[in-house]
């Protein structure tokens, strides 16, 4: 390929690491970006030989942003091979945790990472594009926006006991009831919560109005779209079947998680640590499909709380009929989700098992497979375990939340970079490389999972250095 | 008098230890008024200046080789250098990959996984570091401070870096020397 090559390392405001390149054909113009995954940790692989019961441990260390995720959906494979589904107090206080990592980590995505984008401005000076920078422009807001995520934190702490890497969920149930001195203190902030985000949601409208023209230029593309949903076809982040529609928003498929091999496969390419999931009857790359806020809303009918479904009508207005295929609507997506979660609050709150003592089933019925599945933050998440007899893991496969948007982030970063580039590499227009990637709010620490090659070499020697011995592992 | 230069990254790591750091809450006003926050993962300069910095801080371990050049580059840049959490101070979670014998591990991931579909290779593109042992970051560069923690508590980093941007070098011990 002739011409030049831009890249952009690491990209910056995101979860994990990044990089992007931008191949220019002779004439200067943009051949064809990439978005490359540069990262591999490998717990498929080294989950092997563990118990089950670690997982709802060793998981979370996925990431830090989301541990919630991963400790839930580890907890709820469990369950399953286990044979034992938590007690509904327990199901309940899961949830809780859930809605408060949702508040934390959509908050601190839209003040923190996009927010600088949004508020300073894509061209604004990469010095002060930054948290930093809005405290400076905005204390009061930046306040705020603290504030938020520090409340889904807190309430991650009051039931796990720390706000990363918390402890709640085991096996058939959870380790803690709730106390009403520990609800009345998540009441008493989650006004304010409910506030900020609608500061939020008046913020991004706002800039959405003012900035139309590229909200329809950027990264807008048909796909398909995956969520959790409820019976009725309500908005769901915790558990429920599973919905496909197509880019007309027409039902592909419902299924139950734990089918997810009859219609999910992961398609590989050499220059990314990350898979490519896709709907396996469309093949790939036509069965490529969203997940995360944008998608969860294009699957939704209806959102079951009262302020976010008011929300969610303005937001179905967007495309009467149709679903939103704008990426830069994520971010107002994300933030009618924080929303609802922040409403979900005050309804588990308010449920009369939430105090429930019942909050572990120690009936078991072993079945030595499980699945389990979860709307995180950036999109579905699955977890599968194989164990022996004895519960000792054999085999763990993970699908997580954003390798579902692989496809997209690659294609959005690819269309970007040829609406935007103009001949001259200008800051500004890097940035909105990067920021078509931030849209989509990627947590590729969750998503990679490969293992490297090092050959070892062994040299035993004895107390005067003389080799006794060689071990070498090619 | 300038603000001492303060500049940070992830290697092989969760980002719990910058979240842990994010968990400051409204003290990191006061940490940037003590301090010039430059290249972080969540700010947008791409690297350490290249003039220097007075505080480096690592996350995560080196396991593949990319990361020893960003723990090289950091350090050459920096004067002060934090091995924050437990991946960059002993290998944490993340060293369990060392049991395992790597060509099956890689082939587990690509090409065995029950959803990977029967196209699946290792990619090997040269945009991609390649895998190495995993290691502390101790074991590439000197390192002047230690934080473990799985993550370190947010207290904790707050008082050491507010310690480190104020030219004074923290003791970590007692109950801020976290073993979770």
């Amino acid at each position: 390929m002739s011409g030049q090559r831009i890249t952009i390392e690491p990209v910056t405001r995101i979860e994990g690491h990044a990089k992007v390149t931008i191949h220019l054909d002779e004439h200067g113009a943009v051949d064809q970006a990439f978005f490359h995954v540069n990262e591999f940790r490998g717990f498929e692989k080294f989950c092997e030989g563990r118990m089950y019961f670690e997982m709802p441990v060793i998981t979370p260390r996925i990431c830090g942003i989301c541990p919630v995720s991963h400790h839930l959906t580890a907890a709820k494979a469990c369950d399953e091979l286990l044979g034992s589904p938590p007690p509904r107090p327990a199901h309940l206080l899961r949830e809780l945790l859930h809605m408060g990592q949702l508040i934390q980590s959509h908050g601190m995505h839209f003040f923190e990472l996009a927010g600088p984008d949004l508020l300073l401005g894509f061209d604004a000076d990469p010095a002060i594009r930054n948290v930093v920078g809005l405290i400076q422009a905005n204390p009061e807001l930046a306040l705020r926006a603290v504030n938020l995520r520090k409340f889904g934190q807190e309430i991650i702490q009051t039931l796990g006991g720390r706000k990363v890497h918390p402890n709640l969920a085991v096996p058939g149930g959870v380790n803690k009831t709730l106390k009403p001195a520990e609800r009345d203190a998540i009441l008493a902030q989650l006004g304010e919560a409910i506030e900020t985000i609608q500061l939020g949601l008046a913020i991004i409208k706002d800039w959405a109005a003012k900035y139309q023209e590229d909200i329809e230029k950027f990264a807008v593309f048909p796909s398909g779209y995956l969520g959790l949903i409820t019976f009725e076809g309500s908005l769901e982040l915790y558990e429920g079947p599973c919905r496909l529609v197509d880019a007309r928003g027409e039902l592909l498929e419902d299924f139950s998680a734990g089918n997810y091999l009859d219609h999910i496969a992961e398609h590989v390419e050499d220059w990314s640590y990350l898979k490519f999931p896709y709907y396996k009857k469309m093949g790939w790359p036509n069965g490529a499909y969203r997940v995360g806020p944008l998608a969860r809303l294009n699957v939704a009918q209806k959102v079951g709380t009262p302020l976010a479904s008011e929300e969610f009508e303005q937001f179905k207005a967007l495309n009467p009929g149709k679903p939103v295929e704008n990426s830069l609507y994520y971010h107002y997506a994300r933030l009618i989700e924080a929303l609802f979660a922040a409403e979900r609050v005050q309804v588990l709150l308010d449920d009369p098992d939430i105090f429930g003592r019942d909050i572990l089933n120690t009936h078991r019925e072993f079945k030595g497979e499980g699945v389990g599945v979860l709307e995180a933050p950036r999109g579905t998440l699955l977890h599968h375990y194989w164990t022996d007899d004895q519960g000792k893991l054999e085999r763990v496969n993970l699908i997580v939340a954003t390798g579902h948007n692989n496809w997209a982030m690659s294609k959005a970063v690819d269309v970007v970079a040829k609406t935007y580039f103009k001949g001259k590499v200008e800051e500004g227009i890097l940035n909105r490389v990067e920021a078509a990637i931030r849209a989509y709010d990627p947590c590729l620490s969750c998503s990679t999972h490969a293992i490297g090659q090092m050959p070892l070499l062994d040299e035993v020697v004895n107390r005067e250095g003389r080799l006794l011995d060689t071990l070498r592992r090619d | 008098m300038t603000k001492p230069k303060l500049s940070s990254d992830w290697l092989a790591a969760c980002a719990g230890c910058h979240m842990s750091l994010l968990d400051i809450d409204e003290r990191i006003v006061k940490l940037a008024e003590l301090a010039d926050i430059r290249a972080t993962p969540i700010t947008d300069l791409k690297e350490p200046d290249e003039g220097g910095v007075d505080i480096g801080i690592l996350t995560g371990a080196v396991n593949l080789t990319n990361h020893e050049e960003v723990a090289l580059r950091m350090r050459e840049r920096c004067k002060i250098l934090v091995a924050l959490g437990d991946c960059a101070v002993f290998g944490g979670v993340v060293a369990m990959r060392n049991f395992f014998k790597l060509e099956e591990a890689l082939a587990r991931a690509y090409i065995e996984t029950e959803s990977t579909d029967e196209d699946g290779k290792i990619p090997d593109s040269p945009q991609l570091g390649i895998p190495t042992e995993v290691r502390p970051v101790s074991n590439v560069v000197k390192v002047d401070l230690c934080i473990p923690g799985c993550p370190p508590d947010a207290d904790v980093i707050y008082e050491v870096l507010s310690e480190l941007v104020q030219g004074r070098m923290p003791e970590i011990k007692d109950e801020k020397l976290q073993w979770h």
